[in-house]
């Protein structure tokens, strides 16, 4: 249906094409042996590294209270008296006052935790759609491939929608919070997991060792769980890579379209972005920080992801 | 072929159908409701009670969704709460402004994007590989808006070379033939309007071309070295033919397939890209006027728009699978 | 960065564009005459309607006040009440009877003449009102100002007081209400009682309200959607409404009645951008040459650059609205010791000096410094964190959790960026002890409907003043029982009455001052700012005198 579809159904199609059921295991060696040589793929993961690191210890050694407007005497937006880089304040204060610094290390965690909830959300209902689908279509009869069909359109039906548009519809529709943010972000995601996990899992029903093992009398609820679903997951956790990287970046045009948290005090990337832009002939600093900040994560991410889809892949990878 | 037409058409009609009451149930049980936005800035609860009854909102909702129905297949989708226009001219006074944006992203990427893949594909591995590569992924990871908003401080603000808003300078005399303001310009035989529209449509083109440009750029890329190893292509390499004899017979024609296809595809995503972008060069198109809307809860405008879009990306698509069709006769529609 | 890459190729793709831009950056750069140049003004918001007594927001007003003028105006740049197509107007004692005298050589747009008939004509046609044009939304003005209509039919609808209107000779029309109403001579200036030409009324009466039966068309009248039918005295009329490019475009009547103010430039455009930070650049680009509700950090920019940043007189207030009964229930606010805590632990002088413009004064009543009855003596309380907190210790509340509703995606001309003034209460309160719970909302329509239905126990809120008299403030606010406040208090509620019912306008001044001191004893919300709106022109530009009401009139405008 669009290139977005394409390459799932691609990365759906190598499941098959490397799996030697070993329970996936064929999948990771390939993989890491690819990801070693690739510098591309260890930048991702250093940027992740230090994203990760900087999100789980960033409210231990902020060295403020992002929230506090303990230097508010000191600004003022209506004079254009903002401040810049010092010693007490590594970053500067935003335009109320508070710790620049202390705010970019604590919003890293929200927006990991909205990156990563959303991604799961997205993946953990749409792998369950996906995997019903995939499971009646690859196994079942006449009811399986009626349920497959079902769902299918359902997806479809989420995949007619541009994406941003569906998560502004959601958000809109919701109400602004913290939750409803990582919803309309992870929504978005379901039709991407679920189109994957359907189409890895037919490519292998009809492999060789699946049909082998029906011939052998196997339960198939046992096929599925003990051969099929472990094998899909690699493409998956390709996908998921990506997701995140998208996630962070939705949120961000989520912040910006007005969705965001609701809770302004507290710091996320997003919403100090889309703050930081108004004063960006005065102050351009504001929106710079947050603005690096949210490019290099989701470069991060996608250098990951991109490097790993290639090691799966054998045709990129000649 | 034409059975395959009529089939893809026919999928359209649950597809709309079933997104319509979704999005209808969803809209009418949230707070708020639609008669608050009717209302200025001076609400009572007695005002709030008027418009409900007015608009007959506490009747059973599968009444309304029925009402909506009917008024719907008379080619009515109700009216707009901000603008109080009905929705399907709010459309069609915006889409052209959306249609065009589109386009003209879609050909900075192409222009861009393709001679971009190319040479980057023919010297993989250096220099020019890498940085077309990494500014690639850059180009998916910026966030669009924030992309818009520097490349308009920047060009327009302080440059002054282009305009920050709008579709056409305000106060320029035009006649609307088409609603395409560019198209219109031509042909009035007024070539001012032409140009001004054309130098609104660079900096918000740009913006919106930065996905699809990064898309394509890798799409290329790809395409080109998987051709460049068939081996025909070595074939020919042995035979020793002219580089440039390749290029165009071989390696190009062979590569742009699937590129084709993936800009065809890509129209549809941009729509994503034209909340935003519109939104931050106040363009009136369909993506600004959704997002005020979204704003206002303007309910006939949400509803009317997402199904015009949902049928517009099956339509395109469509079309595309169609294309593909006739420029590769090796893919057989089933 | 490295990024730049395909952006520049991009940028060599657009170079043939540019060039054709170049043709119309240079016309823009010529020199600006009135008659040529068009003068391009940005608002935030599409007018409503081309006929202003549909509506009841400034965007609409803005454009409508070139076009219609009333009996009454308020001097230009200021908050004197006079005379507009009323040379002179006079009152019976007892305030039930006005009496005006009307300019007599006053044409319309369409040709035809200004008689008291007309005027008459104009405020039958609002008493006589039906159906659509009954609801609250649609005439609110006329609802605000003289109650309901003839055959008021809906039981919500207030009781009219307007009685009649006669005209006692051609150029004298005499209006009659029931009774007396500090609401009038001011109501007489509202850019919704602009009297329309014989002839558009004609044509207005042809078409049918919409009728109520079909939910999905509530539309305002056809006559409004476009230029061509409706017609007024004013010194421009309008052209054109593009809806696509929202764009309103007025042209200069050359028949304007008061030859010495005939406006200037021949084509005004009042185009809608909705974001503030878009529409500085559009007037750093030279795109526009004035726009309205100017970001308080960009008038340094904005100087910078050259532009004229005229700074308007103070006629409006922010406040912090403490609801004492929140879902039916009383809330802590109405102890009032918890109130006087939130009071002091506010500390205005700061959230003046970090968001508003110069010129923004602190506030202590709930009422603009120029008007009638502003007192200047009433209680204050001041910032004092110490107080605060013994305050709410007395009052056993040392822990106390609150919500703060606060808009979002909207500046008001009093209220510059919402955002950052409720996280600066937010702060403010966390620092005496109690924990804030925000609660942001899309102004229109989630944060009114929130604050009018009484769910929210903190909110950030102001008005502007429609008009110069006191009880357009404190009658909006105490005149009754509000859910937004959640009080009752006899004393206040009688006194403002009496004073809606007294003729006499310095009889008037002393209840107001009298009011004012009882209000701020007993504290029903904070008072925090009083505002100057900015609003920006462009270096060639001479701006009309700047108007506290935010209702210039553009005619005076002009190209350097």
């Amino acid at each position: 249906m669009s290139t977005k579809t394409d390459k799932i159904d691609r990365l759906a199609e190598l499941t098959a094409a490397t799996s030697d059921d070993q329970k996936g295991a064929g999948i990771w060696r390939e993989a890491f042996r690819g990801l070693r040589r690739s510098p591309l793929a260890l930048t991702g993961a250093v940027i992740i590294a230090v994203f990760v690191v900087m999100a789980v210890i960033g409210p231990f050694v902020a060295p403020y209270d992002p929230v506090a407007t303990t230097w508010g005497d000191e600004v003022s937006q209506s004079q254009n008296h903002f401040v810049g880089m010092r010693a007490e304040n590594w970053l500067g204060l935003d335009q109320l006052g508070r710790d620049e610094f202390s705010r970019m290390l604590i919003g890293a965690r929200q927006s990991l935790m909205v990156g990563v909830i959303a991604t799961l959300l997205g993946f953990a209902v749409g792998a369950a759609l996906g995997g019903i689908s995939g499971a009646c279509q690859g196994l079942g009869r006449k009811l399986g491939r009626t349920i497959d069909t079902v769902i299918m359109r359902f997806i479809d039906m989420m995949l007619a929608l541009p994406s941003l548009l569906l998560a502004v519809s959601i958000a809109a529709l919701l109400g602004r919070s913290l939750t409803t943010l990582m919803i309309a972000v992870g929504v978005v995601q379901i039709p991407i997991f679920a189109r994957l996990f359907r189409g890895s899992m037919i490519a292998q029903s009809h492999s060789d060792y699946v049909l082998a093992a029906r011939a052998l009398g196997v339960r198939r609820s046992r096929i599925v769980f003990a051969h099929i679903v472990p094998n899909s997951l690699g493409p998956v956790i390709v996908q998921a890579t990506l997701s995140l990287a998208t996630a962070i970046i939705e949120a961000a045009a989520l912040s910006f379209l007005g969705l965001g948290n609701p809770d302004m005090s507290q710091p996320e990337w997003g919403a100090m972005l889309a703050k930081g832009q108004t004063f960006i002939s005065v102050a351009p600093q504001l929106a710079l920080y947050p603005a690096v900040a949210i490019i290099i994560t989701a470069l991060g991410f996608t250098l990951l992801g991109e490097a790993m889809r290639e090691a799966l892949d054998p045709k990129l990878r000649k | 072929m034409l059975r395959f037409i009529v089939r893809r058409l026919l999928q359209l009609i649950p597809t709309l159908i079933g997104l319509s009451i979704l999005l209808f149930v969803w809209l009418h049980n949230l707070p708020g409701g639609p008669e608050a936005a009717l209302l200025g800035d001076r609400t009572t609860p007695e005002r709030r009670k008027q418009i409900r009854a007015l608009l007959h909102l506490d009747d059973p909702i599968w009444v309304q969704y029925g009402r909506f129905v009917k008024n719907m297949l008379k080619g009515d989708f109700g009216t707009s709460v901000q603008s109080n226009r009905p929705v399907i001219d709010e459309f069609a006074t915006r889409f052209p402004a959306t249609i065009e944006l589109g386009i003209t992203a879609m050909l900075i990427a192409v222009i861009v994007g393709i001679p971009l893949g190319y040479l980057a594909a023919r010297r993989r591995g250096g220099f020019l590989d890498s940085s077309v590569v990494t500014s690639s992924l850059l180009g998916i990871c910026i966030p669009v808006f924030f992309l818009a908003y520097i490349l308009k401080e920047i060009f327009s603000v302080q440059l002054g070379w282009f305009p920050s808003i709008g579709q056409l300078s305000p106060g320029l005399e035009t006649t609307k033939v088409t609603g395409f303001a560019v198209l219109d310009g031509l042909l009035t035989g007024d070539l001012t309007v032409t140009s001004d529209a054309l130098a609104h449509l660079v900096l918000p083109g740009i913006a919106l071309a930065s996905i699809p440009l990064a898309v394509i750029v890798r799409m290329t890329r790809a395409s080109v070295l998987e051709v460049l190893g068939e081996d025909y292509v070595r074939t020919a390499e042995s035979k020793g033919l002219k580089e440039s004899t390749i290029r165009a017979r071989h390696v190009l024609r062979n590569a742009m397939l699937p590129v084709i296809t993936s800009i065809g595809l890509l129209t549809g995503s941009l729509l994503s890209g034209a909340v935003l972008t519109e939104t931050v060069f106040d363009f009136n198109g369909i993506g600004s006027f959704l997002a005020r809307a979204i704003d206002a809860r303007d309910y006939s405008v949400l509803m009317g728009f997402i199904l015009f879009i949902a049928t517009m990306y099956v339509l395109i698509n469509l079309l595309v699978d169609i294309s593909y069709s006739i420029i590769d006769p090796r893919v057989r529609v089933r | 960065m490295r990024l730049k890459k395909p952006k520049t190729y991009a940028l060599l793709a657009a170079i043939p564009a540019l060039a054709l831009a170049a043709t119309t950056a240079c016309t823009a750069s010529a020199t600006h005459s009135n008659d040529k140049t068009a003068f391009v003004f940005a608002g935030a918001g599409d007018p409503k309607s081309l006929d202003p007594s549909l509506a009841s927001d400034g965007e609409t007003f803005r454009v409508t006040r070139q076009v219609f003028e009333g009996l009454l105006t308020h001097k230009s740049g200021g908050t004197k009440i006079v005379g507009q197509l009323a040379k002179t107007w006079d009152t019976s004692k007892d305030g039930k009877t006005w009496t005006f005298h009307l300019h007599d050589n006053v044409k319309f747009h369409d040709g035809s003449k200004l008689t008291a008939q007309v005027v008459c004509d104009n405020y039958d046609r609002w008493f006589n009102w039906k159906g659509t044009y009954q609801n609250a939304a649609v005439s609110t003005y006329w609802q605000d100002t003289f109650g309901g209509f003839k055959h008021n039919e809906s039981k919500e609808t207030p009781p009219p007081n307007y009685n009649s209107c006669t005209a006692k000779d051609d150029l004298t029309p005499v209006i009659k209400v029931n009774h007396a109403s500090a609401r009038l001579p001011g109501g007489f200036t509202l850019a919704s009682m602009g009297i329309h030409s014989p002839k558009s009324l004609k044509t207005y009466a042809k078409e049918s309200a919409p009728k109520g039966d079909d939910p999905a068309k509530l539309t305002y009248p056809d006559y409004s959607q476009k230029a061509g039918e409706a017609a007024g005295t004013g010194p421009y009329k309008y052209k054109k409404w593009d809806h696509g490019e929202s764009e309103v475009t007025l042209t200069r009547f050359d028949g304007y009645w008061n030859a010495k103010e005939k406006a200037h430039i021949k084509t005004m455009i009042v185009k809608t951008i909705p974001k503030e930070n878009d529409r500085k650049q559009a007037l750093l680009s030279d795109e526009i040459q004035g726009y309205d509700l100017v970001a308080p950090q960009d008038v340094s920019t904005l100087k910078d650059k050259g532009m004229q940043v005229p700074k308007r007189g103070v006629f409006n207030l922010m406040y912090l609205g403490m609801d004492q009964k929140k879902d039916g229930k009383k809330t802590p606010l109405a102890d009032k010791r918890v109130r006087e805590a939130i009071a002091q632990a506010i500390n205005k002088k700061k959230i003046i000096k970090q968001i508003y413009p110069p010129g923004a004064t602190v506030a202590k009543e709930f009422l603009a410094p120029t008007l009638d009855g502003y007192s200047d003596d009433v209680k204050t309380y001041d910032y004092n964190k110490d107080a605060a907190k013994k305050l709410l210790k007395d009052a056993g509340q040392s822990k106390l959790k609150i919500d703060l509703c606060e808009p979002t995606d909207v500046t008001r001309p009093y209220l510059p960026d919402p955002e950052d003034v409720s996280q600066n209460i937010k702060a403010d309160l966390e620092a005496i002890g109690v924990t804030v719970t925000e609660n942001p909302m899309k102004w229109n329509p989630d944060y009114q409907d929130a604050v009018n239905n009484g769910k929210c126990s903190l909110y950030i809120l102001g008005w502007t003043g429609d008009y110069n008299e006191a009880y357009n403030f404190l009658g909006t606010w105490f005149g009754t029982y509000k859910d937004s406040w959640g009080f009752k208090d006899k004393k206040i509620f009688d006194l403002l009455d009496k004073i809606d019912n007294e003729p006499s306008v310095s009889k008037r001044k002393d209840m107001y001052v009298e009011a004012n001191n009882l209000i701020m004893k007993y504290l029903p919300g904070v008072p925090i700012a009083h505002s100057p709106p900015s609003i920006a022109f462009a270096s060639y530009v001479n701006p009309p005198k700047v108007s506290p009401l935010t209702s210039e009139n553009f005619a005076e405008t002009s190209f350097k």
